[in-house]
């Protein structure tokens, strides 16, 4: 028991550490402006901010959609059980990335402008409305856990009749969205390396969302069962593992056509700084993953299932981050690397997501103990495990 | 009726007096430091570059079809119907994806504010609207900086390199490029040494965008509709299966069949 407690109050030291950085920072940030607390530019006005924060945070939080959709509408059922965690997941890197945002906006107090002033000619403004909207359906997909807690039975009841609306809901706004990230690209043709601009660019990112989303999936199953002492879903995460293989395979194959019919295959093999990032890139977010999974040991165990996860995860992140600072290092005639704030608020977000989480866990009915209860659809119970489920619909 | 701007680098003698034009039009400081800066910023919207004994002009190219004002989601930035690209800096929310977006990397921003907006060249929008010609235009002594209908200036820029094919690069900088500018540039020497890039995309940049946000209404209910049915399938067959083993169940309990 003793060295599990000395682990908590070291993570508890570094959280510290990190939130009164973090305040300071914040102070920097809005006293003087984004120039005093950031190493952006007129070449470069995207850093991690928008890079890491708002790119990626948005793609982690991708378990969210990818698993309602698997439970909700394909009927997966036996995934019911890590719904909730997930939601949670989910919810909280949405509620994050729009406190992110706040500090990445010059002007943060004007971010309800485009609810009135529109401009659906601009992909930003399509974002800036799915992501509202999408945080609502996820607050309401939320809300039964905490209906539960409260024991609302008529609110859980009232939510629960219309959760297949904000269910589909949910899927469309996530797939409009988690695509437009890349949409928001397509207008830099000549700015954006052609190893990463392509009329694919919203396909790319919409398939690694659903990856990301599953690789998220099982690293935070695994994290939930080191640190809360929850019984590991391993049959699950081996279920999401092999979807995951496919995901990325589907993935890759398109990035190789694209690539070949685009003509710029034959620069993979030129060396050059964004060839590094490149290879980085796709090493990381899909080939090491696959051959990590390609192994049965792997995919069956515990162990190998978080590390291809995790390499998947710093895969993708790395490919977020070409796409908004390498591929346009070039073309802007500049290097950028972020200021020293700029990673502490970074980092407070992170460290937020993570306590936030553990806080939610402990007090919130996060992890159903009992037996599964179905919270759609309790008419069908336990008979139903012969029926074949399809397991790969859910990609 | 739309209005342009034509430069004519062969007959600019570098004496900065557009810069100061402009400076003292937008109310921005301007001496020795702010003339030797060769970069535009939020402070010096247009500049004067020299190389050898070649000038060229650096300021907002003005687009026909402006990314800027595209990507904007509040409709800050605007294109006018009388040429210039306008800025209101009380809608903009600061997500400054319309200086990641350009692609002459125009749009600049007051990094130093803790209330930051975003600057450039408008093209003199209010002047324009009075109908006089921008601050550049009046002041330039050469007429290097020509201001009036663009139409009209795209025909004399023809003019000019037709009638003088030696002096002149046989392309006028702005008339097709990102579809269309309403600044035109000519040159005696290599656009790209001055930064003015030769391989931009002649379609106008809103449409890439556009044809992928287009779809978006059309593939919304059909999205919602394949959900619902996939939904629906996965239900009933569930529902199948379990009056099946009901039958079955009483079957064998009856001993029928």
């Amino acid at each position: 028991m003793s060295p599990m407690k000395f682990r908590f109050t070291f993570w508890k030291a570094i959280f510290a550490v990190i939130m009164v950085a973090g305040a300071y920072a914040t102070y920097v940030r809005f006293r003087y402006g984004l120039g005093a607390s950031t190493h952006l530019s007129d070449q470069f006005p995207w850093g991690i901010w928008i890079g890491f924060d708002v790119m990626c945070g948005v793609m982690l939080a991708a378990g969210g959609f990818t698993l309602t959709a698997a439970v909700e509408i394909f009927n997966i059922k036996r995934w019911h059980s890590i719904m909730r965690p997930t939601i949670l997941t989910a919810f909280m890197g949405y509620l994050l990335v729009c406190a992110a945002l706040m500090y990445d906006l010059g002007l943060p107090w004007n971010i309800w402008h485009p609810i009135i002033m529109r401009n659906p000619h601009s992909v930003m403004f399509e974002v800036a409305y799915c992501v509202m909207l999408y945080t609502t359906v996820l607050a309401l997909e939320f809300s039964p856990i905490v209906f539960e807690r409260l024991g609302w039975t008529w609110a859980l009841k009232a939510v629960r009749s219309v959760m297949l609306v904000f269910v589909i809901l949910g899927v469309i706004l996530s797939t409009l969205h988690q695509s437009s990230l890349g949409t928001l690209y397509m207008i830099m043709p000549n700015k954006l390396h052609p190893f990463w601009y392509s009329p694919l660019l919203p396909v790319f990112f919409y398939i690694s969302s659903i990856a990301v989303g599953l690789a998220m999936i099982i690293f935070e199953s695994s994290m939930s069962s080191k640190y809360f002492g929850r019984e590991l879903e391993l049959p699950i995460l081996r279920d999401l593992g092999r979807v995951l293989i496919v995901v990325l395979t589907i993935y890759g194959i398109l990035k190789f056509e694209d690539f070949y019919h685009r003509g710029v295959l034959h620069d993979i093999y030129v060396s050059s700084y964004e060839q590094r990032f490149f290879l980085l890139e796709i090493f990381l977010s899909v080939l090491v993953p696959l051959a990590l999974l390609s192994f049965r040991k792997v995919r069956d165990s515990a162990q190998g299932l978080y590390l291809a996860a995790v390499i998947c995860l710093l895969g993708f992140v790395t490919n977020r981050l070409n796409v908004t600072i390498t591929g346009v290092e070039n073309a802007v005639g500049g290097r950028y690397s972020p200021k020293w704030t700029e990673v502490v608020i970074t980092a407070m977000f992170v460290a937020l997501g993570f306590a936030i989480f553990g806080l939610a866990a402990r007090y919130l009915p996060i992890f159903p103990e009992e037996k599964a209860h179905a919270h759609t659809l309790p008419k069908l119970e336990g008979v139903r495990a012969e029926i074949p489920v399809p397991v790969h619909a859910g990609d | 009726m739309p209005f342009g701007i034509l430069y004519d680098a062969t007959m600019c003698i570098g004496c900065k007096q557009c810069e100061q034009g402009c400076a003292t039009e937008n109310g921005l400081p301007y001496d020795q430091t702010v003339a030797e800066q060769n970069v535009t910023s939020a402070y010096k919207y247009t500049t004067v570059l020299t190389k050898d004994d070649k000038f060229m002009r650096k300021l907002c190219m003005n687009c026909e079809d402006p990314a800027c004002a595209s990507v904007c989601p509040v409709g800050a930035l605007k294109k006018t119907s009388l040429g210039p690209v306008t800025y209101d800096k009380h809608k903009c929310m600061g997500c400054r994806y319309c200086m990641a977006a350009c692609p002459f990397s125009v749009p600049k921003y007051q990094w130093d504010k803790a209330v930051p907006g975003v600057r450039k060249c408008i093209m003199c929008a209010p002047r324009v609207a009075r109908g006089k010609p921008t601050a550049c235009a009046e002041v330039c002594p050469t007429g290097a900086t020509k201001f009036g209908d663009r139409e009209e200036l795209l025909k004399e820029a023809r003019k000019r390199i037709q009638d003088n094919p030696g002096t002149y690069l046989p392309h006028i900088y702005g008339e097709t490029e990102v579809g269309g500018t309403s600044v035109f540039l000519l040159s005696s020497v290599d656009f790209l040494q001055f930064g003015y890039r030769e391989d931009l995309t002649q379609r106008a940049l809103p449409m890439y965008t556009y044809q992928v946000l287009s779809r978006i209404p059309d593939f919304v209910p059909l999205f919602g509709v394949m959900l619902g049915g996939v939904y629906w399938i996965t239900h009933r067959r569930e529902e199948v299966a379990e009056a099946e083993a009901q039958e079955k169940h009483t079957d064998t309990k009856g001993g029928a069949q």
